[in-house]
């Protein structure tokens, strides 16, 4: 049975997830953030999927875990590739698209193999764990290439207020993640506890993509080396 | 131990990317000039300070909610909780860091304000409607 928390947690985050599509709509940034926009509308169909499996079959069934992993596996290599279109957005002037294509497909490839290396050691329900895996690692990877993409972003002096808040979203997003998964591997008794967390946390990023669609102007400028200065 | 590593890196990293992001909602609201009324019910004409922030926050929470900044004035507000953590525990320590974390303070307050702001015009447009309807 669904719970008056699942139904809140499921709606406000299938709501969030439409909102970003519909904002980017309305401020006309659907194409230049196109890998985005994919993204969340991929992820509002995995959340009708998840509804209807989580209806059937409740939170705490072998279904909905099954569902929820393979479908949050696919879901990352959307994001990664949307994050990897936020690279080409910052490193649009230097003209180093194909490398940068190149090194994501390849980089993409590395993870998978080895998931697979690791899962095939030790599982024998490898799909299953391979898609687990998959996941857990390609959050890290995200992370570490969000905060590379921060790196860049200083360096060249991006100012785009929009794009950086969109890359700082990301990082928050991706280093939620890779922490629970970090937890959920370190105490696997706490995974009960907090299967809650991960919808959750996945509230965060529609929320504040939708945010910045919203009520950042195209136009509109930072300066990111200040955002980055502490006192010594 | 890899595990251990990771959830450390992420923890870090999380916090970093956290700032930056709260940073940033900060860094885009600090550009907007306060209307004359706003700086007149705030004590806030240029520049806030961060004693203003709960005095700012209250009277946020007298008018009516708008959805799309309910939660960049919630991520200010654990921001802010976490600058008063750093003002009494390290920034005891580092006087720049103190500096810092009063000015950080008082951005946070500016973003209130500008946020009180967008609320006031928001309600005002819904009671032209009303008057319409």
């Amino acid at each position: 049975m669904l719970g008056p928390a699942d139904w809140v947690i499921w709606m406000l985050g299938t709501l969030f997830e439409a909102a970003v599509v519909v904002c980017a709509l309305h401020r006309k940034s659907l194409r230049r953030y196109f890998f985005l926009n994919l993204y969340m509308l991929f992820s509002v169909f995995v959340s009708l999927g998840r509804f209807q499996v989580l209806l059937h079959s409740g939170r705490s069934s072998v279904e909905y875990r099954y569902f929820y992993f393979y479908s949050d596996a696919l879901l990352t290599i959307v994001l990664y590739f949307a994050l990897i279109s936020l690279y080409l957005l910052v490193f649009q002037e230097l003209h180093v698209e194909r490398y940068l294509r190149m090194g994501a497909v390849l980089l993409l490839a590395g993870t998978a193999w080895f998931s697979y290396a690791v899962v095939s050691q030790s599982s024998h329900r490898m799909l299953t764990h391979f898609a687990f895996e998959l996941s857990q690692n390609l959050y890290f990877v995200g992370m570490v290439l969000t905060y590379v993409l921060w790196g860049a972003i200083l360096k060249l002096r991006e100012t785009r207020a929009l794009l950086v808040q969109l890359v700082l979203s990301l990082g928050v997003y991706f280093s939620t993640f890779a922490a629970s998964y970090a937890m959920s591997n370190l105490r696997p008794d706490l995974f009960s506890h907090i299967t809650y967390l991960f919808p959750i946390v996945a509230c965060l990023l529609p929320l504040s993509w939708a945010y910045g669609f919203w009520r950042v102007a195209e136009d509109a400028r930072i300066v990111p080396a200040r955002l980055a200065v502490v006192p010594r | 131990m890899m595990a251990g590593i990771i959830l450390v890196c992420s923890v870090v990293l999380f916090l970093q990317f956290f700032v930056f992001y709260c940073r940033s909602l900060i860094a885009v609201s600090s550009k907007q000039v306060l209307s004359p009324e706003v700086q007149d019910v705030t004590g806030i004409s240029r520049t806030a300070s961060g004693e203003d922030f709960a005095r700012v926050m209250q009277l946020l929470q007298l008018c009516p909610e708008r959805p799309e900044d309910r939660k960049s004035i919630q991520a200010i507000g654990a921001y802010f909780s976490l600058l008063n953590f750093l003002r009494s525990t390290i920034a005891r320590m580092v006087p720049s860091m103190r500096v810092w974390t009063e000015s950080e303070r008082g951005h946070c307050a500016y973003f209130a304000a500008v946020a009180l702001e967008r609320r006031i015009s928001f309600s005002r447009d819904m009671l032209v409607q009303q008057m319409d309807a």
